[in-house]
């Protein structure tokens, strides 16, 4: 075919253009596919949130705006009545814990996984073993655990309490998942043995990143091993252990399944997912449940924009080339 | 195991005589039921003669055993239009939840049902539609250590307020000897429908009403339901454990059928497994009626029971729907007398001779029967779950010392008003 030989300019431009065009088609499956599994939920969601649906009657919900959310009536006396989620002492109550349980489980998390992972990093017989090990509490479902950790933790027959009670730790057996005191912490106690291993397989692996001629140089130099973790350890890994908090803490706010299972009705441990749920299927106010669902989203999704900007977490890679 | 085949054939008769088709294709009738005891086995015994009659096979979907939790997950189900489960196992409550995603079984079962009890019919009844078809009711009573009382010369109490003398006076007893695992009462105190049962039977017992009233009128808030309250507040701790707020029916039975309690409240499934060979507490028990207490004169037990109805998304409706009528019928529902000792809905077999000797409660359970109250399900309709759930929160916040009875009782009479609006 005759044709005029293009300048390098314009076949490079073809190219890339070309290249672009391949990129579409190789993303598009995971694009449509996201679209489907979380945009379009989500978008529904938040649509339900704005009108009267119940379960039995998915689609027929009329829009009735704001009212989940927030809504007041005068009554004839002249007082005003405020309804609506954001006026429900159960959902703030709710909120409460859920904040309070992410804190202080991912901060318990992260320092627990950080150590640990220090532990695997140094070269001892029968490493790789360890390294798997350690991983089975993040690797058995969170339902098998939870019921697992419901027995141990039982007044009556629970092993917990048979092992606190021989070591006269404590006098009488403590009913840990029904008392309201103690019910956060047996909660915290489980997430917490259970997520540690997964901390420390994202610290290890920002451990490994460290070129080893550093510590070399401090040990040359004779500086302490605790002056070593601060100044050259820590800064070094504190990249990969945002992105580690980040994973974390979007898990624990929208902590369902173990608080479900070991403390199902408990004011002291009802998370916001646990009430959404409860107000979309127990209650059939399917409505109300989705516009707590699109506050537990709006919630999360301001949490991690705060701590992506405070935190000046570096998500795209860019800064460490 | 004799026992059952022998019985098999009385039903084949009863089949092969029945109004049931005999399809040439043999289907997979799917039901799902929450699992207490050793429920599994026994659904395996109680189905094989409607198999081998039918051809078609039964499947068990074991849930889990609290009602809250079932009724999650079939409502999520049911929304969805699943094909997959063809019968649910319904508590008594559920009619009026569910009644749309159900078929109506008047028709099909209208003559069957005349043998049961009518009350019990009316409650699986909405308007003219019959939701579910009884396979069993449930009503809770008194378990005693008869053994225990009679060594420390205690006699079996008829209060509440006996019963909590006699536990603690037993308990301490027991533990100066040693025994000290042992506790006075065990009951469901867990938040959860569990709890809505037990305490409607405080409350209704010490004559303080039951929640709201037929007629929709919300009673909760008066002076005899907090007197019951306050009493059973005294109880966490005391007479019974502490843990005892989260327990619900198999945490209570594991407690005494260990040995370790002198009083249990528990449905009549207990009492078949209490006699096991593998149970601590084998013939050293008896069962009476639930106490009274403040001086009211007749007790109450909450109404159980459980259903079966057929989903509208069933695509095996003709073996489905002949499975729904033979877990109702009298042959099937006496094997299940006999082997899990659960209570007929059929009035004729509380005269039967096989069930008087071989699980002897069932006729005398009959007394526990009259003293029946319904949870309000029927006046509070669609509301019911939210209604239960307000009242075993305040309940259950009262138990663990969060408010006293009269306030948590008071705001619940708000929050129960604000929920019924004009009307239900």
């Amino acid at each position: 075919m005759p044709s005029s030989p293009p300048t390098s300019m314009s076949s490079r431009h073809s190219l890339s253009a070309q290249r672009r065009c391949a990129a579409m088609w190789f993303l598009a499956p995971m694009l449509i596919a996201l679209f489907c599994v979380a945009a379009w939920p989500l978008l529904r969601t938040i649509y339900f949130s704005s009108t009267n649906t119940t379960l039995t009657s998915l689609y027929d919900g009329k829009w009735i705006g704001f009212d989940n959310y927030l809504s007041y009536r005068k009554l004839s006396s002249g007082r005003v009545i405020w309804r609506g989620t954001l006026a429900d002492p159960a959902w703030w109550n709710a909120v409460w814990n859920t904040v309070r349980f992410s804190v202080v489980s991912v901060a318990l998390e992260t320092v627990l996984g950080l150590i640990v992972a220090l532990v695997l990093h140094q070269n001892f017989k029968g490493r790789g073993w360890v390294r798997a090990a350690v991983l089975i509490p993040w690797a058995i479902p969170t339902i098998v655990s939870a019921r697992m950790w419901g027995w141990m933790l039982n007044d009556q027959f629970g092993i917990i309490n048979d092992i606190l009670l021989n070591l006269g730790l404590i006098e009488t057996k403590i009913a840990w998942t029904a008392n309201i005191e103690t019910a956060m912490l047996a909660v915290l106690a489980v997430d917490v043995w259970k997520t540690t291993p997964f901390m420390a397989l994202l610290c290890l692996a920002g451990l490994q990143m460290i070129p080893k001629d550093v510590y070399e140089a401090a040990k040359v130099d004779g500086i302490h091993p605790i002056r070593v973790f601060f100044k050259v350890t820590l800064p070094l890994i504190r990249p990969a252990l945002m992105v580690a908090v980040i994973f974390r803490m979007l898990d624990a706010l929208r902590i369902f399944d173990l608080i479900y299972v070991l403390t199902p009705n408990s004011k002291a441990t009802k998370t916001m997912s646990v009430i959404a749920r409860e107000n979309l299927i127990d209650f059939d106010k399917f409505a109300y449940g989705s516009a707590q669902s699109t506050l537990l989203f709006a919630l999360i999704a301001i949490f991690v924009s705060a701590y992506i900007w405070l935190g000046k977490v570096d998500l795209s890679g860019e800064h460490s080339k | 195991m004799t026992k059952p085949m022998h019985h098999a054939r009385h039903i084949c008769a009863a089949l092969a005589l029945g109004a049931m088709a005999q399809t040439a294709t043999a289907d997979e009738v799917t039901l799902a039921s929450g699992i207490t005891g050793n429920a599994v086995e026994n659904f395996k015994l109680i189905v094989a003669p409607w198999e081998k009659a039918t051809g078609h096979t039964a499947t068990l979907v074991p849930m889990p055993s609290s009602t809250t939790d079932q009724f999650g997950q079939y409502r999520l189900w049911l929304a969805a239009g699943n094909a997959d489960i063809d019968l649910y196992q319904t508590d008594v409550i559920w009619a009026p939840q569910l009644a749309d995603q159900f078929v109506d079984l008047s028709e099909p079962a209208g003559e069957l049902m005349k043998s049961h009890f009518p009350s019990i019919v009316e409650s699986q009844t909405v308007g003219d539609k019959l939701v579910a078809l009884p396979i069993y009711t449930d009503a809770p009573a008194l378990y005693y250590r008869t053994d225990l009382l009679e060594k420390h010369g205690a006699s079996v109490p008829t209060t509440w307020e006996e019963l909590t003398k006699t536990a603690q006076m037993v308990q301490d007893a027991e533990r100066a000897e040693g025994n000290d695992d042992l506790w006075g009462f065990v009951w469901q105190g867990n938040a959860y429908e569990g709890l809505t049962c037990n305490a409607l039977e405080w409350v209704k017992s010490f004559g303080g009403g039951q929640i709201v009233e037929p007629n929709g009128d919300i009673s909760i808030n008066n002076a005899n339901a907090v007197k019951a309250l306050e009493l059973v507040s005294q109880w966490p701790g005391t007479i019974s454990p502490d843990g005892v707020l989260a327990y619900q029916e198999e945490e209570a039975r594991g407690v005494w059928q260990t040995g370790n309690a002198v009083f249990m409240r528990n449905w009549p499934y207990a009492y078949r497994l209490g006699s096991g060979d593998d149970s601590a507490v084998k013939g050293k028990f008896g069962v009476t009626t639930l106490p009274t207490g403040g001086g009211h004169d007749t007790s109450a037990a909450t109404l159980g029971g459980w259903n079966i109805a057929l989903s509208k998304y069933s695509e095996n409706q003709d073996a489905a729907l002949s499975l729904a009528m033979y877990l109702a019928s009298p042959e099937a529902q006496k094997l299940r007398a006999l082997n899990s000792g659960n209570l007929p809905t059929v009035v004729s077999l509380y005269e039967d001779a096989d069930i008087a000797r071989e699980v002897p409660i069932i006729p005398q359970w009959k007394d526990v029967f009259l003293q029946a109250v319904p949870r309000p399900s029927a006046p509070t309709k669609g509301n019911y779950n939210e209604v239960s759930n307000k009242f075993w929160s305040a309940v259950h916040n009262t138990l663990s010392g969060d408010g006293t009875a009269a306030e948590n009782l008071e705001v619940l009479e708000l929050d129960l008003t604000d929920l019924k609006g004009s009307d239900w």
